[in-house]
C-alpha cells in the first residue's frame, strides 16, 4: 500500500510546483508584482502603519539619512523610521519585487528609473548631486596624487561595479579623461570599494566625496578635474504602494528643506 | 509521509520557478555571451581544485580527530566546524585580515614574495575551500569513527605496515564517506559568494564566479541573472547525479 502511494505521492508535489510554476507564468508581470507583495504590505499596514515609516536609500546616504531620520523621529514622536541602506540598483530591484517601502532615494537617475518605469513611484526629485574623489589609504603606498596614475598597472585600483551608479560615473569620469584603467575588483556598492581602500588591499578607488568625508582618518580623498563630467544626480521618490504614503511625503519634504539640504552639504553633498 | 512530501515540494518549488520564468526565447544568445562562460569555467575549475585542496588537508585532520588521542580534540573538532558557523562574508572578512596585503600572514606573503592572494583566482580558491572544508572533514571523521577497526588490527597482525593497513584497508572502507564529503564540499565550493566576493573581489574571468555573476546580473537584468542561475543549477545537477549512486550510500 505504501509503496503504491510513494510514487503517487512523489509526483505529485513536483507536478503540482510545475501547476503552480505555469499558472503564474499566465499572469502579466505587474500583476506578479502586486500578488508578491500583499503578504508583505498586508504585514507592514497591521503593524500600525501611521507609525512607521520605511525608506530604502543608496549606501553613499547612510550616515545623512540616518541623522535626518533621528530628526524626522524627534519631530514626530511615536514614529520609528528604519532603513534600508545598499546598492541602489538592488534596492530599485526590491521594490519593483514588491519589497514594502515608502520612500526610495537612489544614487543615479537610471535606477530610480527602474523604479518608476514599474510604475511604483511618483515623480521623482532630484535632491542632491555626488562629485567622486579618489580615495587611497593615508600612507598612500602608490604614491596616487592624480587620476593619470589609476592608469598605472602597478596601481592597484577598486572600482564600483558599472551596474551600479558609482560605478558607471566612474566609467563615465575615466572616458572623459581619456583613461583605461583596469581594476583588481568591480565591488557592488560603494561602501564596499571604500572599505576595500580603509583595509589598504586597494592602493586605490573611485568613491564619493562624501564617502571620503565620512571615513575621515581612514582614507584620503584626491580630488580631479573630470569629476565635474561626471556628477551623480540623485532623486528621491515616495512610492506608490507606501504602507505610510503621507508619512512618505512627510519625509520626503525634511530631505528637500532646507534643514536636509543643510545636513546633506555639511556631509559633501552639492546641492542640487 | 506528509512532511516529508512537502520537504520535497519546498525545495524542488525554487527551481521550478526557475524554469518558468526563465527568457526561453532569447536562452541561445544569452548563453554565448563570452562573460557567461568564463564565470561557468572560472566556477568549475576554482570549486575542483578547492575541493583538491580540501581533501588533501581534511582526510589528514579528519584521522587525526576520529583516531588520535590529543588533549583538546573535542575543542579542535569544535573550531574545524567554525567556518560552517561563519556568516561566510564574515568569513570572508576574517581572511583579508590574515591574508590580506596588510594582513598578519598576508603582510610577510607581499614583503616576501611580493604576491598576495587578495583579487587573484587563488584568492577564490581558498575562500571556497575555507568555507566547504568542515563538510568534508565532518564527514570523513564520521567514517572513520564508523568503519570497524578489527580488520586494521587483523590486517596488522598479518604483517601488513601502517601506511598498507591505511592504503589498502581503512580507505577502501571509508571511501564512500570520503566521496560524499568531497561531493558536498564541491557544491558548497560552486555556490560560495560572501566570502569570495569580500576576499577575493569581483573581476570577470578572474574573480567573478557564477554566484557572482548572478548577483550583479540581478542589479539590472533580472532576466540574465535567471539564465545564469539555470544554467549553474543544471550544470551542477548533472554532476551531481552523475555520481548520485556513490553520494547516496554509506559507508
Amino acid at each position: 500500500m505504501l509503496r503504491r502511494l510513494s510514487r503517487w505521492a512523489v509526483a505529485a508535489p513536483a507536478a503540482l510546483a510545475l501547476v503552480a510554476g505555469l499558472s503564474a507564468c499566465g499572469s502579466d508581470d505587474a500583476g506578479t508584482a502586486a500578488s508578491a507583495s500583499p503578504a508583505a504590505s498586508s504585514a507592514a499596514s497591521s503593524a500600525a502603519s501611521s507609525s512607521a515609516l520605511t525608506v530604502f536609500a543608496a549606501a553613499s546616504l547612510t550616515e545623512t539619512f540616518t541623522e535626518l531620520g533621528k530628526t524626522f523621529e524627534a519631530a514626530n514622536p511615536g514614529v520609528k523610521v528604519t532603513f534600508n541602506f545598499g546598492s541602489s540598483a538592488t534596492l530599485a530591484q526590491q521594490i519593483t519585487q514588491g519589497a514594502p517601502a515608502d520612500v526610495f532615494a537612489a544614487a543615479s537617475p537610471a535606477t530610480m528609473k527602474t523604479v518608476t518605469d514599474a510604475s511604483m513611484a511618483a515623480a521623482p526629485t532630484t535632491f542632491v548631486r555626488n562629485k567622486l574623489e579618489i580615495a587611497v589609504p593615508p600612507d598612500n603606498p602608490a604614491k596616487v596624487d592624480e587620476l593619470k596614475d589609476l592608469a598605472d598597472s602597478k596601481v592597484k585600483v577598486a572600482l564600483c561595479a558599472e551596474q551600479v551608479p558609482c560605478g558607471a560615473a566612474a566609467i563615465k569620469a575615466l572616458d572623459a579623461a581619456g583613461l583605461k584603467v583596469t581594476p583588481v575588483t568591480l565591488e557592488q556598492d560603494v561602501k564596499a570599494t571604500l572599505t576595500k581602500v580603509e583595509l589598504g588591499e586597494v592602493d586605490a578607488a573611485l568613491v564619493y566625496k562624501t564617502d571620503v568625508l565620512s571615513a575621515a582618518g581612514k582614507v584620503t580623498g584626491i580630488d580631479f578635474p573630470e569629476a565635474d563630467k561626471a556628477i551623480n544626480d540623485y532623486p528621491i521618490a515616495s512610492l506608490s504602494k507606501a504602507p505610510a504614503p503621507d508619512l512618505a511625503k512627510k519625509f520626503v519634504d525634511l530631505v528637500l528643506s532646507q534643514q536636509g539640504k543643510d545636513v546633506l552639504v555639511k556631509a559633501g553633498f552639492d546641492a542640487a | 509521509m506528509v512532511l516529508a512530501v512537502a520537504g520535497m515540494t519546498f525545495l524542488v518549488l525554487p527551481l521550478a520557478g526557475l524554469l518558468v520564468r526563465a527568457p526561453w526565447s532569447t536562452m541561445p544568445e544569452r548563453l554565448a555571451e563570452p562573460q557567461v562562460l568564463e564565470a561557468l569555467r572560472l566556477s568549475l575549475v576554482t570549486a575542483t581544485i578547492a575541493t583538491a585542496v580540501c581533501l588533501v588537508l581534511g582526510v589528514p585532520l579528519a584521522w587525526l580527530l576520529a583516531r588520535v588521542p590529543f588533549p583538546g580534540r573535542r575543542l579542535v573538532r569544535a573550531l574545524v566546524t567554525i567556518p560552517l558557523v561563519l556568516p561566510p562574508v564574515v568569513g570572508g572578512v576574517a581572511l583579508l585580515l590574515v591574508l590580506g596585503r596588510r594582513g598578519l600572514v598576508g603582510q610577510w606573503l607581499e614583503s616576501t614574495f611580493g604576491f598576495s592572494l587578495p583579487f587573484t583566482t587563488a584568492g577564490v580558491v581558498v575562500a571556497e575551500a575555507f568555507v566547504a572544508m568542515p563538510f568534508l572533514v565532518i564527514s570523513v571523521e564520521g567514517a572513520l569513527r564508523a568503519a570497524d577497526l578489527r580488520y586494521e588490527e587483523a590486517a596488522a597482525t598479518l604483517g601488513a605496515s601502517r601506511w598498507i593497513v591505511f592504503r589498502r584497508v581503512t580507505m577502501p572502507l571509508i571511501a564512500p564517506g570520503i566521496v560524499a564529503g568531497a561531493v558536498l564540499c564541491w557544491a558548497r565550493a560552486l555556490g560560495e559568494f560572501g566570502a569570495t566576493i569580500t576576499f577575493a573581489g569581483n573581476f570577470p574571468g578572474r574573480t567573478q564566479t557564477m554566484p557572482l555573476a548572478v548577483y550583479l546580473a540581478l542589479e539590472t537584468e533580472p532576466d540574465a541573472a535567471i539564465v545564469l542561475s539555470l544554467l549553474l543549477l543544471v550544470v551542477s545537477v548533472a554532476i551531481l547525479a552523475g555520481l548520485r549512486d556513490r553520494w547516496v550510500t554509506s559507508a
